[in-house]
């Protein structure tokens, strides 16, 4: 296999060719006159792991619902491996999901509850309990399977509903909100574990977050949803990098937006005068925008560099005075109130141990970033 | 502090002395060598065997076993179907309506219902022919209604706390609506199902009123049977008698909170 064609495997999206494995069109969910889903249309590919991001309310969860066969679109349709999903109910369908409250019966132990889907399918006594073994050692919970769920720790819970769902084998695995009720150390290490379980068994998983660091850690590619529609779709890197409006900008990682107008454009550089910024913006490639044009320039914490003597030769330099610093151990984050009173917010990686020397509260620091550090939206 | 708990534990004996006084004197005169009820002449159990000889009470006593199962078995039924309908239809026009009228009989003053399901009966049976005139069958009847009125609310109260992704859940997993309600459903609000059983039970077992009002010939239950001997006077069997009754209905009411209060704790999983 030479290489071009590996990439290709790695990133089916990338490739005209590919089918996809699940085809959502135009689909719209209305409950009475609100309006949850807003025609969406989604191609997911064979073993992805797709994540729908969103703030409460977006809809997230009700497209993942209708995948699963609880809620029925509006309008639209719904396709899994070439099959239309239009009118089979939730037993029928080659899904399974993994609810948010993990949803075990409490009435049945954890090995009963494993088997209850594969009973479901009429396998016969000794098969049930092979697989019911073979998925308690991946969940590494051998020895938990005589235990009621009442008896178990958060993350064992987790794990069993986690179990129950895979070990049907589906098509595709509907997550919802997977992680979110574990404490944080332990919703990293389950991150993690769910990347390796989804790679080794090649089931194509659809996880509902409102995370977004969790959405960046586990997807191959993810969907930025907003007030029932998707806005971005893009790999995590490309999400984070190139936001595709203000909305993504803001919500996937932190952002400083500067407002500003379009003063000079040229195919590699465009330059932006900024009233809030006080300086005219240097971007290093070209934009497709027409002179004068309105625009935001959004630029990341992390992509601004701060010292206290002024930098020679840099663009896009500001003057500011530290108005507030927040020590998160790694990295320190650092609010900048610069002359006009725009607040910015830079993070900087705390390299050295010791504090002499270092920025602090009322200091006059020089901020820059190079000309490709930032982003230009122009909606 | 001190004197504070000392008073609420003052207030607490008298508050049970003043509940309980009269039962438990009930109880230890039961155990009275004496035919007269109140004056104490010896510890002896003879009344209890006198009792098991009296045909009348027990023959009255098991007539009221039979009513209370069966009517308690119905009530559950429609009691269970009842709530299902209010938590699980949430919209419907006559929804208010009919959860008024569901908790209504609990309510409602018993003389008022034994009356008006006297009269039901009696236009029944000049209308289709049934029932035929007024027996255990209309006691079941009459019993049901009401039994049914508190099986519904400890029944409701269990659905709304029941966790519905738990249904969804095993309809994900492949089970049709029909296993879902027996697999998940049924398993879940059992312990709501035999506490309403119990109480239904121990409700139509203690019943004078409504019974008296649709009661026929041959079918006197036993609140009946003591009443009317108490109307004659007191005796040390009657005494006897009402401790059985209370050992009994108290079991229920024990067994009924304790399986709704286990079948919480599974809940909370």
């Amino acid at each position: 296999m030479n290489e071009q064609t590996c990439v290709i495997d790695d990133k089916p999206w990338l490739d005209a060719r590919q089918p996809p494995f699940i085809r959502i069109k135009n689909v719209t969910k209305k409950f009475g006159d609100f309006i949850a889903v807003n025609n969406v249309s989604l191609d997911i590919y064979r073993s992805e792991l797709f994540c729908l991001l969103g703030g409460s309310g977006c809809g997230k969860s009700t497209l993942l619902r209708m995948l699963s066969g609880f809620e029925l679109p509006t309008s639209g349709s719904i396709e899994i491996d070439g099959q239309d999903m239009a009118g089979l109910p939730p037993h029928a369908r080659p899904t399974n999901m993994m609810f948010q409250s993990y949803a075990l019966f409490p009435h049945m132990n954890v090995e009963k509850n494993i088997a209850y889907g594969l009973q479901r399918d009429g396998l016969n006594r000794q098969e049930v309990k092979q697989r019911v073994q073979e998925i308690l050692t991946l969940v590494q919970l051998q020895d938990f399977a005589k235990r009621k769920p009442s008896q178990l720790s958060g993350g064992q819970r987790q794990r069993v509903a986690l179990a129950r769902s895979l070990v049907k084998k589906p098509k595709v695995l509907l997550l919802d909100e997977p992680l979110a009720a574990l404490d944080k150390k332990l919703r990293e290490e389950t991150q993690f574990e769910l990347v390796n379980i989804q790679e080794s068994l090649g089931v194509t998983f659809i996880v509902v977050t409102h995370d977004q660091e969790e959405a960046m850690t586990l997807s191959t590619r993810l969907g930025v949803m907003d007030a029932g529609e998707i806005v971005q779709i893009g790999e995590p890197r490309e999400v984070y990098e190139y936001p595709g409006n203000r909305f993504v900008a803001d919500f996937i990682g932190s952002v400083n937006i500067f407002d500003g107008r379009v003063i000079e454009e040229d195919t590699n550089f465009v330059i932006i005068r900024s009233e809030e910024a006080k300086i005219d913006i240097h971007v290093s490639h070209g934009v497709s925008c027409t002179p004068s044009q309105k625009v935001s320039y959004a630029i990341r914490p992390e992509k601004i560099q701060m010292c206290l003597k002024k930098p020679k030769n840099v663009k896009n330099l500001l003057k500011g005075r530290v108005n507030e610093i927040a020590y998160m151990g790694n990295l320190s984050v650092y609010q900048i109130e610069l002359e006009g009173g725009k607040r910015v917010r830079v993070t900087q990686p705390n390299t050295i141990r010791s504090d002499e020397g270092a920025i602090t509260w009322e200091d006059e620091v020089y901020l820059w970033w190079d000309g490709a550090a930032g982003v230009v939206l122009t909606s | 502090m001190k004197r504070r708990s000392l008073f609420i534990t003052i207030a607490g004996i008298l508050g049970f002395i003043f509940l309980y006084a009269p039962i438990v004197s009930l109880v230890i005169f039961s155990f009275n060598k004496s035919r007269l009820v109140t004056v104490w002449g010896g510890f002896s159990t003879k009344w209890y065997g006198e009792l098991l000889q009296d045909p009348q009470i027990l023959g009255a006593a098991w007539i009221s076993l039979q009513i209370a199962f069966i009517s308690a078995c119905l009530a559950i039924v429609i009691g269970t179907l009842a709530a299902f309908v209010l938590v699980r239809f949430k919209k419907f026009r006559t929804r208010t309506l009919l959860s008024g009228m569901i908790t209504a009989p609990l309510v409602m003053p018993e003389v008022i219902t034994g009356l008006s399901l006297l009269l039901l009966f009696v236009a029944m049976q000049g209308l289709i022919g049934w029932p035929v005139g007024r027996g255990i069958t209309t006691i079941i009847i009459s019993h049901a209604t009401f039994g049914a009125a508190y099986a519904a609310v400890i029944i409701q109260s269990r659905l709304v706390d029941m966790d519905l992704s738990i249904e969804e859940a095993a309809s994900d997993l492949g089970a049709k609506p029909i296993r879902v309600f027996f697999d998940i459903t049924l398993p879940t609000i059992t312990p709501a199902l035999i506490s309403g059983w119990l109480l239904a039970f121990t409700l139509s077992l203690d019943d004078l009123v409504i019974a008296s009002f649709v009661s026929g010939p041959g079918s006197s239950t036993l609140p009946m049977v003591i009443f009317s001997k108490v109307r004659l006077g007191v005796t040390p069997e009657i005494n006897a008698l009402a401790t059985i009754i209370i050992l009994i209905v108290s079991l229920g009411v024990i067994v009924a909170a304790l399986t709704m209060q286990k079948g919480n704790k599974q809940n909370v999983a």
